[in-house]
């Protein structure tokens, strides 16, 4: 292996610094719109009230969307760092 | 026929000709079922055929792979393509209770029950983020086999088995009852008969050649399954005037529920009147219960379903199979994607289906209707006979009210195209694809079992001389008797479907969750600290299950039997925390370990230490 320490520091610390912020955006749609359901329900979204609309397919659509974003970057990440898989 | 030697690159190459050969097969059998159905084949026929014919191509399939390398028979021999292995996963993942159940609850239980759906969905976040390419670059056969590498010691090892066969024993006998109960109907026969047959079936999937057999024969079952849960929901969507995208289009369904349930009286006639096992419709759709405390009961219930995903050992070594990290990732997110197909029709599904009953608009309502030309029905007739469903005047008005209709939530999915009118080949077809989700799971589930057994326990403790002939014998005989105990325990109907599925989760998430997760993202984490974790998780998640359900416990903040896994999973964490900062830091070979594991590129952890 021919990355040093540093390199192997600043790689980790983009990895991991991904990953919090997709579980921040995890949390947001896993929890925090469901938790304020009543009040978004007063919203009409296409004919759904949005509370309900994001418990049958909103949040679902966005982590769909958020995992292939995520291998994106990840894998940008692991270029930028020599260490992808060829 | 070199298209079926499933070895080698030309195998891999020709998968997207081999399932789309097998996708068009499958159709066309469906039309020739619907057409025998136009020219008089009987319903029970239909039924028959369709079980019988799906199965043996599973059968076919499992036998095609049969294998009696190590490496085929654990992990697929790690090239599985990331776009097949999502739709493995999917199928392995999504079990007889999301096929046949989950419609039903959102029908009955309205928003609160929808925690299901986000839960079973928002999982893979964590599977993806924070789990599978870290341990598909360990390079284990099992998961008890990265804790028992990670964290040394034979302790270790033994209690992630432990974990792991208490969480996925719990699971597949309700897979297996599930099997039973499908087979049971669509061929006549008796429920125990069906559930050694729904056996039969798995075993011949699973026994001859392990992972890899699992790995072709889910993919196979997915693709029955999808078809059998989109084709009747876009039917009704077109029959109602919802147009061909039932998905992008019901809102306007839900919409008109929410203007019917208050002249129906969904929520404030009760019944008075009561059939065991059965219940009336009294939660609003799309309305959330108010407060502070159901909101809380909807995040926990999510949040058990999520942490329990990413601790479920037939999900992770799903992830075992690819042949790359990069491969690992994107297969995360194709699993996802074919997951997301089935969950978010579910909804749409039990909007339909709920708004055929009672709009008096539509030609198939029956709420408000006079009793006497709904207990004509066909299939009001049909399902009361069994059981299932009851209608009863309790105010001797001569009219159907919603608290006069009474019905098992599980019945919705399987009941749906009898209500619609449809023609008995769509019925026909949603068996089979109920069949396919059960089967897939029971595969995936046995499979975890039988190989942490055989891997773990007989392999890497008991006999570590033993040559690979013998190991894999061990594996099939495992596999035969885990599978006969678990029709056994099944064939009692101890546990309804859906409290035996959250268990295993809640199960999984006390015992596995902070080991494997603090194994990879905090060096410190040592072997008494994962000893505690999984050992203090498992240990108190039991005790709070027992003392709720058994017990007699008022549940703390509203944690039921349900949800115990937030209780284990954070005595787990609390334990393993506490006792690591206790002892001392893992040693260096053991932290070069995890820097290792942290990097995609390079040999697996495991094939580079032995």
């Amino acid at each position: 292996m021919t990355l040093d320490l540093a390199q192997r520091e600043a790689h980790w610390r983009k990895t991991r610094n991904l990953t919090i912020g997709h579980l921040i955006v995890w949390f947001v749609f896993s929890f925090v719109v469901h938790g304020l359901a009543v009040p978004l329900n007063e919203i009409n979204f296409f004919g759904w009230p949005l509370g309900y609309y994001f418990a049958a397919q909103g949040s679902l659509a966005i982590f769909v969307i958020q995992l292939f974003l995520f291998n994106k970057q990840q894998e940008k990440i692991d270029r930028e760092f020599g260490v992808a898989e060829d | 026929m070199s298209l079926f030697k499933m070895d080698g690159k030309d195998f891999i190459s020709n998968l997207p000709k081999i399932y789309a050969i097998y996708t068009g097969g499958f159709l066309l059998f469906f039309a020739l079922m619907a057409v025998l159905e136009q020219a008089g084949l009987g319903a029970d026929t239909i039924g028959i055929l369709f079980i019988a014919f799906t199965i043996a191509i599973y059968a076919m399939i499992g036998v095609l792979s049969r294998t009696m390398q190590v490496e085929a028979y654990y992990v697929a021999g790690r090239s599985v393509p990331p776009v097949f292995n999502g739709m493995a996963t999917a199928a392995d993942w999504m079990s007889g209770a999301s096929f046949v159940a989950l419609a039903g609850g959102v029908f009955m239980g309205g928003h609160g029950y929808m925690a299901f759906i986000v839960g079973w969905t928002g999982g893979y976040i964590l599977v993806s983020t924070l789990m599978a390419p870290y341990l598909r670059k360990f390079g284990c056969y099992t998961v008890p086999d990265f804790i028992g590498t990670r964290y040394g010691g034979k302790t270790t090892r033994l209690l992630a088995v432990l974990v792991l066969v208490i969480a996925s024993f719990t699971y597949v006998t309700a897979q297996i009852n599930a099997t039973g109960t499908i087979a049971a109907r669509a061929l006549n026969i008796p429920f125990e008969a069906g559930v050694w047959f729904g056996l039969a079936g798995i075993l011949v999937c699973s026994m001859l050649g392990g992972m890899r057999a699992v790995t072709w024969t889910q993919v196979a079952q997915y693709i029955v399954l999808i078809f059998a849960y989109l084709i009747p929901v876009f039917w009704m969507s077109i029959v109602q005037g919802f147009g061909p995208l039932p998905q992008l289009s019901y809102g306007g369904a839900v919409e008109r529920i929410m203007e019917l349930e208050p002249i129906v009286g969904v929520g404030t006639l009760t019944a008075t009147e009561s059939f065991a096992g059965l219940a009336t419709l009294t939660t609003l759709h799309a309305t959330p219960a108010d407060g502070a405390m159901a909101a809380w009961k909807f995040i926990a219930l999510a949040a058990c379903m999520m942490i329990g995903t990413a601790s479920l050992p037939h999900i992770l070594m799903r992830y075992f199979t690819t042949p790359s990290v990069r491969a690992a990732r994107n297969s995360v997110a194709w699993s996802l994607f074919f997951i997301f197909l089935l969950y978010f029709t579910a909804p749409a599904l039990a909007t339909f289906s709920k708004l055929q009953l009672l709009d008096p608009t539509l030609p198939t309502a029956i709420i408000g209707q006079p009793i006497e030309s709904v207990l004509a029905l066909d299939w009001i007739q049909k399902w009361s006979a069994i059981g299932m469903l009851a209608i009863s005047d309790s105010n001797g008005d001569g009219i159907l009210q919603i608290n006069e209709f009474f019905l098992r939530a599980d019945i919705i999915v399987l009941a749906t195209p009898e209500m619609a009118g449809l023609p008995y080949v769509i019925s026909g077809l949603v068996a089979a694809g109920g069949m396919a989700a059960a089967m897939s799971t029971a595969d995936g589930l046995l499979l975890a079992i039988a190989n942490a057994l055989s891997h773990d326990l007989y392999y890497k403790i008991i006999d570590p001389k033993a040559e690979t002939r013998k190991r894999l014998i061990v594996a099939r005989v495992l596999l035969l008797v885990i599978g006969a105990a678990g029709a056994l325990v099944a064939s009692l109907q101890l546990t309804g479907i859906l409290g035996a599925v959250a268990w295993a989760f809640c199960f999984a998430m006390s015992g596995l969750f902070f080991p494997l997760v603090l194994g990879i993202w905090w060096k410190r984490a040592n072997r008494p600290g994962a000893i505690a974790g999984m050992a203090v998780g498992l240990g108190v998640g039991t005790w709070y299950l027992y003392m709720v359900y058994a017990g007699g416990m008022t549940p703390w903040i509203g944690l039921d039997h349900l949800r115990f896994g937030i209780v284990g999973a954070s005595a787990s964490l609390i334990a393993m925390v506490v006792v690591s900062l206790m002892t001392k830091e893992p040693d260096a070979e053991t932290q070069a370990m995890v820097d290792e594991v942290r990097i995609p590129r390079g040999e697996t952890i495991i094939s580079s230490k032995s």
